[in-house]
């Protein structure tokens, strides 16, 4: 569904992101995982149009959206959410994911029934009058995703949505995560929470600094010895699987 | 929009419209009808600045396009004042659209924009300062006939009902605003631009539309300022004083609310008025009371009047709440 | 069409000009470049110094120049108080807010100012006020030249102390990283009002180098302010030196644009100035990246 070619973007003399590709095949959940600084958030910002790529391209559907507005991708059906959250503060929970419901449905009432069964599919029935400023930082994620799900999307984008998010927060938004790709809807998701990634994402890429190193199953890629070294330092792969010395 | 949104409306406008037959002094209906103009154009500010959060310092372009656009089609083209009129809100509008089109197409935002409306107001006073087509400096005279068919009237009423009928219809298309899609899109954009733009909000279009919408409303106010006191200036037309009474009464009277500019606008000339009552006629001295007004505003009621009021009417509710529980 | 003398008188006019309209623009750049604000109450305290001025002349006899060592600290003090304990507290930190409370300043100022002394013109006089520096190829008004020499002279000292003194420093590393320079122990709060109230005292003594060639009228801070933000935008704001070159080059296009299109219209060149920097290159000559 989505295929990232060849993007490079340099920021003057710092390359962010060095010649990656990557692929979110339609229906599954594919993850994209590195240290900080790996250049994550500004591929994302890149497959979303917020910024333009230096080299490569974008398809989308086999469509080239390189070039395209923000707006215009959101039209086409690629939706994502914000590592650091954005909500609509001075506007009720269900104000908020109405913006959303609102791109495919002009009439304000349609827009806002779909806004209240969309805050139901993310854990919010219960605070749909409250203004977003109030919420949690756990109310807020669920806020940002019911968004971006209100725009009908064929493609997610999520940014580190379980940022912040303490374990047993964690564990109630997964399975959220989880109905809206059997719903039918592709998700491309930035995590650094790994429990998530390995229950959730049927492919992964590894990023460091802003070169894919590695791509595979969950599991086979948290084994790779490039991807610990990259987390971990120089030499830690070997000297995690070395056998342990001898104690006195 | 139901009937519901509509009926507060009419039912208020039809209570302002008995007050003509209550009030006999010319000193008040000439204070209503000013004070009216002043909450049109404020109404068209509020639909940019507190609907849509981009904050203009320059609204008097808006005014001063209707006003001269009025005045010049009939003095020099002979055109009917009523046509004149129309024809003066739309140049309000595309004087809106064209500076919005410049502004926001260069993604001028906050201060940055602020600056420039300021910049472009200045322009068209300084231009209507030279001109011979505005009489330049000296201004420009609509003839004194008192005749319907010149939307001149003998009677303060007369004006007073027009403006009222301007008012409401400003009103209306406020609320319609409130629940419509595009409303929903201008009010997103004005809480956080990115998130919106996210969420497929082509927010160039939006913000266009807004300042379209908003200089044709504050362009009206300009137009009905020409017809009541058939003079003008580059001063009057173009001058500050305009664009900071149309922000001054939404703010005081409620960003972003339907019924703030009107409020507002009330509110700031009644205090107005009634200072120069008690000092005496000092010149600027209003003006000194909203500077004061304006600060406190914005330190302790940034909701402003309505915001307040919204807030007593939860407190009352939840008092209300509490007891109910408690008996 | 004109002789060139005359286009030269015009320009070198322009430069004495531009050199006041330059200090006038420095406070302006400053507050922007510590506190990120746009002050719009600037001109309005522009006017409030020019009055205090005339007043001082009129009841005191004082001398406009001697006049600064008066008003600088007063306007300094004044400054320091109006950000600390008004615009400062009454913004809650919201950009917005702070726009319209500088706003609200501008009016009550100005309308106090109008209330106290009416719209009238008013102008002082000193001895010197008509004399004039022959440097050979024209004459030029000595107050102005004044004036010039002034607003150069504290432009280099405002410079010294940025770079110099250790309030200075406190002021530049506020600008630069506000979060790491409280981190430091740095009050930022009051290095904000320091800012401000040395970008009021400057304009006290562009008040003082003003009056003895200018006249004063409530509106009077109106015209400069704009004049101002025109300067501080072309400059790039937060910039010292941007302000002083862009003080100079407004300086030279306002006289040659009142040369050739007269007094009234030739003031449109500074807002066509001003429309095209924000158009095209909102960072003006010197500015960092917004």
């Amino acid at each position: 569904m989505l295929r990232a070619e060849r993007i490079t973007k340099r920021f003057g003399g710092l390359t962010a992101i060095d010649d990656v590709t990557i692929t979110a095949p339609a229906g599954r959940i594919t993850g994209l995982i590195g240290p900080n600084g790996a250049g994550k958030t500004t591929l994302f910002a890149i497959v979303a149009g917020f910024e333009p790529p230096s080299d490569g391209c974008v398809l989308f559907e086999d469509q080239d959206i390189t070039t395209e507005a923000t707006h215009r991708r959101t039209l086409r059906g690629i939706a994502r959410t914000f590592q650091i959250v954005q909500p609509f503060g001075a506007l009720t929970v269900r104000e908020n994911i109405a913006v959303g419901a609102h791109l495919r449905h002009r009439a304000r009432r349609d827009a806002l029934i779909r806004a209240e069964r969309i805050a139901a599919r993310v854990g919010l029935a219960g605070e749909l009058d409250k203004p977003a400023a109030n919420l949690t930082v756990a109310g807020r994620k669920r806020l940002e995703l019911g968004r971006a799900l209100a725009t009908e999307p064929k493609l997610l984008l999520l940014d580190e949505v379980l940022a912040g998010l303490n374990p047993s927060e964690i564990r109630d938004v997964l399975p959220v995560i989880r109905a809206i790709r059997d719903g039918g809807v592709t998700i491309l998701m930035v995590e650094h929470v790994m429990q998530a990634v390995i229950h959730l994402c049927e492919h992964v890429y590894v990023l460091a600094e802003g070169r894919l190193i590695a791509e595979g199953a969950p599991a086979a890629v948290c084994q790779d010895s490039a991807v610990i070294e990259a987390y971990l330092g120089r030499g830690a792969a070997g000297r995690l699987s070395a056998p342990e010395p001898g104690h006195a | 929009m139901s009937g519901r949104d509509v009926l507060p409306i009419v039912v208020i406008g039809g209570l302002l419209a008995l007050i003509p037959f209550g009030v006999a002094s010319n000193t008040l209906l000439n204070f209503l009808v000013f004070t009216l103009i002043i909450a049109i154009a404020a109404q068209g500010w509020n639909v940019l600045g507190g609907y849509g959060g981009q904050i203009s310092f320059g609204h008097s372009a808006f005014f001063g396009t209707g006003a001269y656009a009025t005045a010049i089609l009939q003095v020099h083209a002979g055109v009917n004042a009523w046509l004149a009129f129309g024809l003066g809100i739309l140049a309000g509008a595309l004087v809106g659209l064209a500076i919005g089109a410049l502004s926001f197409r260069a993604g001028l935002r906050g201060s940055y924009f602020a600056l420039i409306t300021l910049a472009f107001a200045e322009v068209f006073r300084i231009v209507a300062n030279t001109i011979p087509l505005t009489g330049a400096a000296t201004g420009i005279l609509i003839k004194l006939d008192a005749r319907p068919v010149n939307f001149q009237f003998h009677s303060r009423a007369a004006f007073f009902w027009i403006g009222l009928v301007i008012m409401l219809v400003a009103l209306i298309a406020t609320r319609a605003l409130e629940r419509s899609r595009f409303g929903a899109f201008l009010v997103a954009l004005r809480e956080n631009e990115d998130a919106a733009k996210a969420l497929g909000v082509d927010t160039l279009r939006v913000k266009l539309g807004a300042i379209t919408l908003s200089a044709a409303i504050t362009g009206a106010a300009g137009c009905l300022y020409a017809q009541y006191f058939l003079y003008l200036d580059p001063t009057i037309a173009y001058g500050v004083w305009i664009s900071v009474e149309a922000l001054l009464a939404p703010i005081v009277g409620g960003l972003g609310t339907a019924f703030g500019p009107l409020i507002g606008a009330l509110t700031l000339h009644g205090l107005g008025n009634l200072t120069s009552l008690l000092v005496g006629r000092v010149p600027g001295i209003d003006l000194v009371v909203y500077g004061i007004l304006l600060v406190l505003v914005i330190a302790f009621a940034p909701t402003g009047l309505v915001g307040l009021a919204h807030r007593v009417r939860d407190r009352m509710r939840q008092r209300t709440a509490l007891s109910a529980g408690a008996a | 069409m004109f002789a060139p003398d005359i286009i030269l008188t015009a320009v070198l006019n322009g430069l004495l000009t531009g050199a006041v309209y330059a200090l006038i623009a420095l406070g302006l750049t400053l507050v922007y470049g510590v506190l990120h604000i746009i002050n719009f109450a600037h001109g309005a305290l522009l006017t409030a110094a020019m009055f205090a001025v005339l007043v001082l002349r009129l009841t005191f006899g004082l001398d406009p120049y001697l006049a600064i060592l008066v008003l600088a600290p007063t306007f300094y003090l004044a400054g320091y108080a109006l950000q600390r304990f008004v615009i400062g507290p009454a913004s809650h930190g919201s950009d917005a807010n702070i726009l319209l409370v500088t706003l609200g300043l501008s009016i009550i100022i100005e309308n106090a100012l109008l209330a106290l002394f009416r719209s009238d013109t008013r102008s002082i006089d000193v001895p010197y006020g008509f004399s004039s520096v022959d440097i050979g190829i024209t004459l030029l008004s000595l107050p102005r030249v004044i004036a010039f020499g002034g607003a150069l002279m504290v432009a280099a000292l405002l410079w010294a102390f940025l770079e110099l003194t250790d309030t200075g420093k406190a002021i530049r590393a506020v600008a630069k990283e506000r979060l790491g320079a409280s981190l430091v122990g740095i009050d930022v709060e009051h290095v904000y009002a320091v800012t401000f109230g040395l970008g009021t005292a400057s304009l006290a003594v562009a008040a003082c180098l003003l009056m003895p060639s200018f006249y004063v009228t409530p509106r009077v801070g109106n015209a400069f302010v704009l004049v101002a933000f025109t300067i501080v935008v072309l400059g790039g704001m937060g910039s010292i030196p941007g302000a002083l070159i862009g003080g100079l080059i407004i300086g030279v296009v306002e006289s040659l644009g009142g040369l050739y299109l007269g007094e009234s219209l030739g003031q449109i060149g500074i807002f066509v100035i001003f429309i095209l920097v924000l158009l095209l290159r909102p960072t003006g000559l010197f500015g960092a990246k917004a």
